[in-house]
């Protein structure tokens, strides 16, 4: 049976008078690990920003489980959907005061004072993102990694249903991209996490994620499993590049390989040859 | 308790026995100096003394004013670092000081003061100051939402208007006039009615008890505006509700007590290196050391050169500006040994 959907985008348009997103429809069930690619200007963030509720919608609609994303106050948007941000910049704040942030959905105007309960939670979400050995640092001091991990406890301190992330793993080597697709991956299967996360590196989403949706010109291009996105045609069409695609020996998951033009070049050459 | 609470309560406890001590400094020194226990004597012994009168007319209404109008400028003035995110931001930068100033000279100019009392110049100042918040609200507004980064541009350009239209008036008046607002503008505790007094330190009090309801907002705004909304805050209620309750604090200071400036800039800065960023113990600490920092600076003003009196924004300017200065080279010097 498949699961109920956590978030369904029926027909959406939106976007600013130089750029429009048309006619996106999306269904993410319940526990999905999804991923938005698509090359630089395609669409990417405005539907991210249109999902995270900071830009408003033109026609369609956003549906959070059951409710509507624009019938929900901010607090409880904020209690459903927590968002990783591109950028943390988070300054001179201490690394667990900004994870007790993500507790400032559940607060009332007049409690001055987190209760031991979030102190828990801030604890707990630390220890799960290795971040609770830095609690006292700032998160200026924090390398970029580090500070992503922060961001995703303070995010996971909201105790949402659906995590959206923007690129959590731009700006970052490979040791610590694959450490914090990992803590995302256990937090998916441990928890049931529903996540969706806007990412530029396709071979990364294809062994990731278990649905891909592949955005371009402002329209969805295609959607669906990574076998069935991650297609050399879809890849030319979209991104406009030579690819070649085949299954990682260890994972079974496509895997895109670059041609490059010095190498096209050569393969013509000697096809060329023997006539 | 958890340590950090800990921490805000001895920084509390600090701050309000030092504002006890300055507060009793500046009762006891003067042309005439009273000892700690001589105050308690003459104020309970009451009225027919020299020293009584001394106290209930001149020092007493000092320091309340002082207490008034130091904690609501550096109130104000941390309240809208935190909306603009920006640490240059003072309640003067928005035109409130500009507005408030040209309202004054409006007045001298024209003689309203002598035609229908002297009360005219506070209540001619707050007109002006509101006039300003006015105008920089609506134009910053009219689109629905708010835009803070024009919204600060639109409070410099119109604060350059109206300082210009100041001097403008300035230019062209008689020199006893031209010596009426100089004098005003540079800011003074010294005010003879008790009744505004009183006025000023309740609604101090009062906007530090309500910017309390916001400091869920602004501790979430230290992220930035949109990532302040993905944690479920209005921020554009917020900004608005901060920027009227900030700059309405500074335009009746302004009122009452002249353009007395730095307090509102320096002091949240010196409370941000000491206490850290955490609006819920940087309102009050920074309402407390304002009232401190003034009441400091009118002791220096009124005993400097007694018995003449320097103007008081002269001594907040030169003193902070110096005590800034000094701490921010210790900082760096400390964040260099520590990086080094």
């Amino acid at each position: 049976m498949m699961n109920p959907s956590i978030l369904n985008i029926q027909n959406l348009c939106c976007g600013y008078p130089k750029f429009q997103l048309s006619e996106i429809n999306i269904d993410i069930s319940k526990g999905s690990f999804a991923g938005i690619i698509g090359p630089n200007g395609s669409g990417k963030t405005t539907l991210f920003r249109a999902i995270t509720g900071t830009l408003g919608i033109k026609s369609g609609q956003i549906l959070l489980g059951d409710k509507n994303l624009w019938s929900l106050s901010p607090r409880l948007r904020a209690q459903s959907i927590a968002i990783v941000s591109q950028f943390i910049d988070a300054g001179d704040i201490s690394v667990e005061d900004y994870v007790l942030m993500g507790r400032i959905p559940y607060h009332s105007r007049f409690s001055f004072f987190e209760s031991e309960e979030d102190f828990s939670i801030a604890r707990k979400y630390m220890e799960m993102t290795d971040t609770l050995r830095f609690r006292d640092q700032l998160m200026s001091e924090l390398s970029g990694g580090e500070q992503q991990l922060a961001a995703i406890a303070r995010a996971l301190a909201q105790q949402p249903e659906l995590l959206l992330l923007d690129e959590p793993t731009s700006h970052l080597d490979i040791t610590h991209q694959v450490h914090i697709l990992n803590v995302l991956q256990h937090l998916n299967q441990e928890m049931g996490l529903s996540v969706l996360m806007v990412i530029h590196d396709l071979n990364l989403a294809s062994e990731y994620c278990d649905r891909l949706i592949l955005v371009d010109q402002g329209k969805i291009h295609v959607q669906g499993s990574p076998e069935e996105v991650l297609t050399f045609q879809n890849i030319e069409d979209v991104y406009k590049t030579v690819v070649v695609t085949q299954n990682n020996p260890l994972s079974g998951k496509p895997a895109v390989f670059l041609a490059t033009r010095k190498v096209l070049k050569e393969i013509e050459e000697k096809l060329a040859k023997p006539q | 308790m958890q340590k950090k609470y800990l921490r805000w309560l001895v920084y509390l406890a600090g701050l309000i026995v030092l504002l006890i001590a300055s507060v009793f400094l500046s009762l006891s020194i003067g042309e005439m100096n009273l000892g700690v226990s001589d105050i308690f004597r003459v104020l309970r012994e009451g009225n027919d003394s020299m020293e009584y009168t001394i106290l209930s007319q001149i020092r007493i209404p000092r320091v309340l004013l002082g207490i008034a109008v130091g904690g609501a400028l550096s109130l104000s003035g941390i309240l809208l670092q935190g909306v603009y995110r920006n640490p240059l931001v003072e309640p003067y930068t928005l035109g409130i000081s500009g507005g408030a100033s040209l309202g004054v000279a409006f007045a001298i100019v024209f003689g309203l003061h002598q035609l229908v009392g002297s009360f005219v110049l506070p209540v001619a100042g707050f007109a002006g100051s509101f006039l300003i918040i006015f105008l920089v609200y609506t134009i910053s507004s009219r689109s629905g939402r708010i835009n803070i980064q024009s919204m600060l541009l639109t409070g410099v350009m119109i604060s350059f208007i109206a300082s210009s239209s100041m001097m403008l008036l300035m230019a062209t008046t008689s020199s006893e006039n031209l010596h009426g607002i100089v004098f005003w503008i540079m800011g003074s505790l010294d005010e003879p009615d008790m009744s505004l007094i009183y006025i000023t330190l309740i609604m101090a009090i009062a906007s530090l008890a309500a910017s309390y309801l916001f400091v869920q907002p602004l501790n979430a705004l230290r992220l930035g505006e949109e990532k302040a909304k993905h944690l479920g805050i209005n921020t554009d209620t917020t900004i608005k509700l901060l920027f009227l309750l900030a700059s309405l604090l500074a335009g009746v200071c302004v009122a009452v007590a002249g353009v007395i400036g730095f307090v509102g800039l320096i002091i949240p800065h010196l409370m941000r290196m000491l206490v850290g960023s955490d609006y819920r113990i940087l309102l009050v600490s920074s309402f407390l050391s304002g009232s401190i920092f003034l009441v400091l600076s009118d002791v220096i003003a009124r005993t400097f050169i007694s018995p003449n009196e320097l103007p008081i924004g002269v001594i907040t300017g030169i003193v902070g500006g110096i005590v800034f200065l000094l701490m921010m080279s210790q900082s760096s010097v400390n964040s260099l040994k520590n990086n080094g």
